[in-house]
């Protein structure tokens, strides 16, 4: 196992320039997502990560040892491909063991590892079958069990999950999660799925257009995220954001005043325009705040999601408010609910350049 | 009759129409068509010749069946068994080093290497010209006294002191019809394997490389295992193109000097046309039957699907 140090990497492909100073440093064992949208160089930098893509600028270093010139069977790392990359005319077993027999490896060494690593991913019964052979999930099994045989220092995953259907991708989640947690080897993870890089990262990574935009762990970036790009990503359904400004000691769009957060002095940032970030389960029905109209009532039992309009204020992007309450509603679409939010928790970034401001 | 008593009852329908109710003879007709062209054109043509090759029929006279004659005769004819014998050599050598040289190029081409495509598109030049223009431009390649080949050597290099006589000795000759169908049929099997080669997933190759595979590693545990099926089709083509040929043969040598060149194409029709001998040339023809039908064999069991290939492909 082994730490991984990214520092000020920048890589480009002719005069384009896909990542601008990425640093991010990964410790001994911990599992880190590399999360954003599609284009923003997050699998490019995995990919300098295992020595497929050349590191333009900066440094990376696995361990103590700065491997940018190192080829990538050295670098100690194994890889899973996001269409796995499979031998197709190898036996799970010949895939599992091809490293170990390039690495001319004693045939006892390798049963013994192939067989372990089958044993960990349930694998057993199909050593003999080839990839064609099997399903989706159990060749994305063949792939970790090809990555788990090497012992690698780092395990490196390229969106591993995006070509399983709904329900596997949610097995598949709990099922890598439950291996790192076993087999405690240090672990990036690209992924454009921010569900997948909250419930299972130990720190997320998210990126946009070539930059890191915040790297914390997944609670912290939902609770307090650093920009407006990463209070947009992160959650689902995403934040609702309100445009406006401030005004004395409230928030005010248009005809409606919302409270500022807690320990923040409006006085000095009077007139500036600024975006109100409030999610969806932070809205409180208390029968007093703003009006809202009702469109569309999701009812899910644990809690009640409602898409409603609000008449006087000026919203972000969206034109419409997700509101998530505990509460069973019984209003009707066209209906109005008065909605307060809860100050304590509500979000305020500069509308020009997008930082958190509380 | 009022509408109380109305009955549906419908009229037994026609024998025509009964007649095309039945599924048999709907098969025929429908079959008819494309049968009878197949029989017209096909077959006949081919039937015809196999059964001039148990005649004597010449040119202008028709034959009479003599059986086996003509095949008796032929095991005993010298130029027939070295024309047999060249078919053979001709189309292993040629094929061999198509296929190395084919490769090669086509693992070449599959690099990223600049201006790709323009060079792919050159490498099919040969392949473009009409078979018998190129013959004859190495006729001239090999000519005794204009030759190229030799002018470079003798007059510009200074390595000889006498012009190279390609075709005027049997082995010179073979050499150099090889050479000339190598030359033609590279780009055949070039391109037919870039497209194989593509079809290879770039992330195995990476993965490989992870794996800690060496250049020559990932050609052997990868590449040729993933390209033997097109590989076989591939091959199998070209054994049959090279094992026909007539054109390179005919314009470079005619099948001399003194016979030493003739492939069982040019002998057969040696024999049948300018010779007048059209039984004795059809038995010649017919005789190559066996070797193509052992060819396509080879390639039907070499191409069906191998234990890898099965099962679904739902990535």
């Amino acid at each position: 196992m082994a730490t991984v140090s990214i520092r000020d990497v920048r890589k480009a492909f002719g005069s384009t320039e896909v990542l601008h100073g990425v640093s991010v440093d990964v410790a001994d064992g911990e599992f880190v997502i590399l999360v954003g949208p599609s284009g923003c160089g997050k699998s490019t930098l995995l990919r300098m990560i295992a020595g497929l893509e050349n590191i333009t600028r900066g440094a990376i270093a696995i361990g103590e040892r700065v491997v940018n010139n190192v080829a990538p069977k050295e670098r100690d790392i194994a890889m899973v491909f996001q269409n796995y990359a499979l031998y197709p005319h190898m036996t799970v077993r010949e895939n599992m063991a091809f490293s170990l027999m390039l690495a001319k490896a004693p045939k006892e060494v390798i049963e013994a590892k192939v067989g372990r690593a089958a044993d960990i991913l349930g694998l057993a019964p199909y050593l003999a079958r080839y990839p064609r052979q099997l399903s989706g999930g159990q060749r994305q099994r063949v792939a970790m069990g090809r990555a788990i045989v090497r012992d690698p220092q780092v395990f490196l995953f390229d969106e591993p999950l995006s070509n399983l259907d709904a329900k596997l991708r949610v097995q598949m989640r709990a099922e890598i999660k439950d291996l790192h947690q076993r087999l405690g080897t240090t672990t990036v993870y690209v992924t454009h799925d921010q569900i997948e890089a909250m419930t299972m990262a130990d720190k997320i990574v998210v990126m946009n257009g070539g930059n890191v935009e915040q790297f914390g762990a997944p609670l912290e970036l939902y609770d307090r995220p650093v920009n407006l790009f990463v209070a947009g990503f992160i959650g689902s359904p995403a934040m609702n954001f309100v445009r406006g400004q401030v005004e004395g000691e409230v928030f005010r769009s248009g005809a409606v005043a919302l409270p500022l957060p807690p320990g923040l002095r409006g006085a000095a940032m009077a007139g500036r325009p600024v975006v109100y970030g409030i999610r969806p389960e932070h809205w409180r029905l208390d029968g007093q705040g703003i009006a809202a109209t009702v469109q569309v009532v999701e009812p899910t039992g644990s809690e009640t999601q409602v898409i409603c309009t609000l008449s006087d204020a000026r919203m972000l992007g969206e034109t419409r408010m997700i509101c998530a309450f505990r509460e069973r509603i019984t209003e009707r679409p066209g209906q109005e609910l008065r909605i307060s939010p809860d100050p304590a928790v509500v979000h305020l970034f500069d509308e020009a350049s997008g930082a958190r401001l509380n | 009759m009022d509408a109380s008593t109305w009955a549906p009852s419908r009229a037994r329908p026609s024998w025509l129409a009964r007649l095309f109710d039945n599924r048999i003879f709907l098969i025929c007709i429908c079959l008819f068509p494309a049968a009878g062209l197949l029989l017209a054109f096909l077959t006949y043509p081919l039937g015809l010749g196999i059964w001039l090759a148990f005649t004597d029929t010449q040119i202008g006279r028709n034959g009479h069946w003599i059986g086996l004659e003509n095949f008796q005769y032929l095991i005993t004819d010298r130029v027939f068994i070295t024309a047999v014998w060249n078919t053979m050599f001709y189309t292993a050598v040629a094929t061999v080093i198509k296929f190395a040289l084919g490769l090669w190029l086509a693992l070449l081409l599959n690099e990223h290497i600049p201006f790709k495509s323009v060079l792919r598109a050159i490498i099919l030049l040969p392949y473009i010209v009409p078979t018998v223009l190129s013959a004859i431009a190495f006729w001239w390649i090999y000519d005794p006294q204009f030759s190229i080949i030799s002018y470079v050597l003798v007059n510009v290099l200074h390595w000889r002191d006498t012009y190279v006589d390609f075709l005027g000795t049997p082995w010179a000759a073979r050499w150099s019809l090889i050479a000339a169908n190598v030359w033609r049929g590279i780009p055949f099997v070039a391109i037919t394997l870039l497209a194989g080669l593509q079809t290879i997933s770039p992330s195995l190759y990476e993965a490989a490389l992870l794996d800690g595979a060496t250049g020559w590693q990932k050609f052997r545990y990868i590449t040729s295992p993933l390209l033997m099926p097109i590989l076989a089709i591939v091959m199998t083509f070209s054994v049959l193109f090279t094992f026909t040929d007539f054109q390179l043969v005919y314009a470079i040598t005619r099948g001399g000097p003194i016979n030493s060149t003739h492939l069982m194409a040019t002998l057969a029709f040696q024999r049948a046309i300018p010779g007048a001998q059209l039984g004795e040339g059809s038995a010649i023809a017919v005789a190559m039957i066996p070797f193509l039908i052992f060819a396509t064999l080879f390639s039907y069991f070499a191409l069906s699907r191998r234990k890898w290939q099965q099962g679904s492909d739902n990535d």
